[in-house]
């Protein structure tokens, strides 16, 4: 029996479907059996950032009004087959998505899959709804911006309400190291003081990142960038490993003061 | 009438007249002779009002007979009622006495576009995110931070107050009066208190010690006998 688990963030363009991506791909690294979902209907990403575009031929919207079988509207990854991907639709009506509909998907995936990552559409309207209706847990994603922590905190209010096994846990993605030795940008600490949830990872702002996106070959998948590393390590946070925060910057002692943050329980 | 036992007895008092309504009269009576009575020492024209205190003993009125009551001695006639006192209290309005004057300890995270309500004084062990609101009838303490809005008294109460363990926030509401935080990134305040400002108008933020000093009925309940 698998797990679910969203990602979600209430802002657009921090980084959900990049997450998604690539703590999908280092699971599968670790040879998981994964299924990637994308819930974000009539705007796509997920297969363009896993460069699987080209091979969709049904998609979640087909699997709900009946028109395929599940197992027909998945999508093998090209360089693992342990990893899957369940399309958004691109242009059926968006009602067409309800969380009992989701629920299905999901309960039917978790006999297959170890982990089923859920990638979120942005905002708190049903497409919201439907993503977190199987999940039994969340990852919230934010970055060191006022305008993302406020939604972040949002979201955790949100889903504080909803009946899942664990309480949300967070990842700060896009962290500038110059900015942040500065203090240009909002502080880790402070950060997680606010939303007051366990820190499962940071993530560094990697220009490779990007440029993998565009290949669509996630940063997951190159042992070298920091973000991948960082990425990695969410993955086995997941599995339940206890794995320190990375240190951003060469030098020791920022190390040790993020550590603290980390409260992973076994 | 002088034989019969008076319904109304009137007296004067140093802070105007005071008017007893015998408890065990029907309501009917007791309107009736409160007309010829009152109709009998209503001030002339060009005297001051004068001011009433009606003292019911043990009887209780409902709305509509209140009304009846006041419209006979401040409409009809120039008096002015300064309370209607009745020793009796009914048991739906001791209940809400008892549900505004009570604490409300409440733990959690108030968060961005959550509201916590509640009747009476708020004590909340935990934050107010930016973009969450939390309002009470009576005082706000919290023990946490303060970043969101924090609306005190929001059924009139003026000398209701807000204070915080960390203090950031960015509306403070007492009353039916506003303060924001300034446009200038500020640092908050620790173990301050928001509290308004009769000489300047307006909600300051101060440090707790002015509290023993301006609210010395900290209790909602006191305060509210006091202030009836």
């Amino acid at each position: 029996m698998g797990e679910a688990i969203v990602i979600t963030s209430g802002k657009g363009g921090v980084g959900k479907t990049t997450t998604s991506a690539n703590i999908g791909t280092a699971l599968a690294l670790m040879e998981k059996k994964v299924c990637l979902i994308d819930t974000d209907i009539g705007l796509r990403n997920l297969d363009v950032i896993m460069g699987l575009e080209n091979r969709i031929i049904y998609d979640i919207v087909d699997v709900i009004e009946g028109r395929c079988k599940l197992k027909q509207a998945l999508i093998k990854d090209k360089r693992f087959d342990y990893l899957s991907l369940l399309p958004a639709a691109q242009t059926s009506d968006k009602t067409a998505v309800t969380t009992s509909g989701m629920k299905e998907i999901v309960a039917e995936l978790k006999q297959e899959y170890d982990y089923i990552i859920i990638d979120c559409p942005a905002g708190i309207e049903q497409g919201f709804q439907n993503a977190i209706s199987g999940a039994d847990r969340a990852i919230v994603v934010t970055t060191p911006e006022k305008s993302s922590v406020r939604d972040a905190d949002r979201i955790v209010g949100l889903l504080e309400k909803e009946d899942m096994s664990e309480s949300p846990r967070l990842i700060i993605n896009r962290i500038r190291n110059h900015m942040m030795k500065n203090g240009d940008m909002i502080d880790i600490e402070d950060i997680v003081q606010l939303l007051s949830i366990d820190l499962i990872g940071v993530v560094i702002d990697d220009d490779e990142v990007i440029k993998a996106s565009n290949k669509g070959e996630p940063i997951a998948m190159n042992p070298n960038s920091k973000a991948s590393i960082a990425y990695r390590n969410i993955a086995r946070r997941i599995l339940g490993e206890t794995v320190p925060l990375q240190s951003l910057e060469d030098e020791k002692g920022v190390f040790q003061r993020f550590k603290k943050f980390f409260g992973m329980r076994a | 009438m002088l034989d019969k036992k008076q319904i109304i007895l009137i007296k004067g008092t140093r802070e105007g007249l005071s008017l007893f309504i015998e408890e065990s009269a029907s309501f009917h009576d007791v309107i009736k002779e409160l007309k010829e009575k009152i109709m009998a020492s209503k001030p002339k024209e060009e005297e001051p009002i004068v001011s009433v205190n009606v003292k019911l003993g043990n009887r209780l009125l409902n709305e509509e007979q209140e009304k009846a009551l006041r419209n006979i001695i401040s409409v009809d006639n120039r008096f002015k009622i300064t309370a209607i006192e009745s020793d009796l209290i009914s048991r739906e309005d001791a209940l809400k006495w008892r549900e505004e004057s009570e604490i409300k300890a409440i733990n959690r995270i108030v968060r961005s576009g959550q509201v916590l309500e509640v009747e009476g004084d708020l004590l909340l062990v935990g934050d107010v995110n930016p973009g969450g609101k939390v309002v009470s009838t009576g005082n706000i303490y919290i023990m946490g931070n303060l970043y969101g809005i924090a609306h005190a008294g929001v059924t009139g109460d003026r000398e209701a107050f807000i204070t915080a363990s960390y203090m950031k926030p960015t509306q403070l509401r007492i009353a039916d009066y506003i303060s924001r935080a300034p446009d200038y990134e500020s640092d908050g305040v620790y173990m301050e208190c928001g509290i308004i400002d009769e000489d300047q108008d307006k909600i300051i933020i101060d440090s707790l010690k002015v509290l023993s000093r301006k609210r010395k009925e900290i209790s909602g309940f006191e305060r509210r006998i006091n202030n009836g």
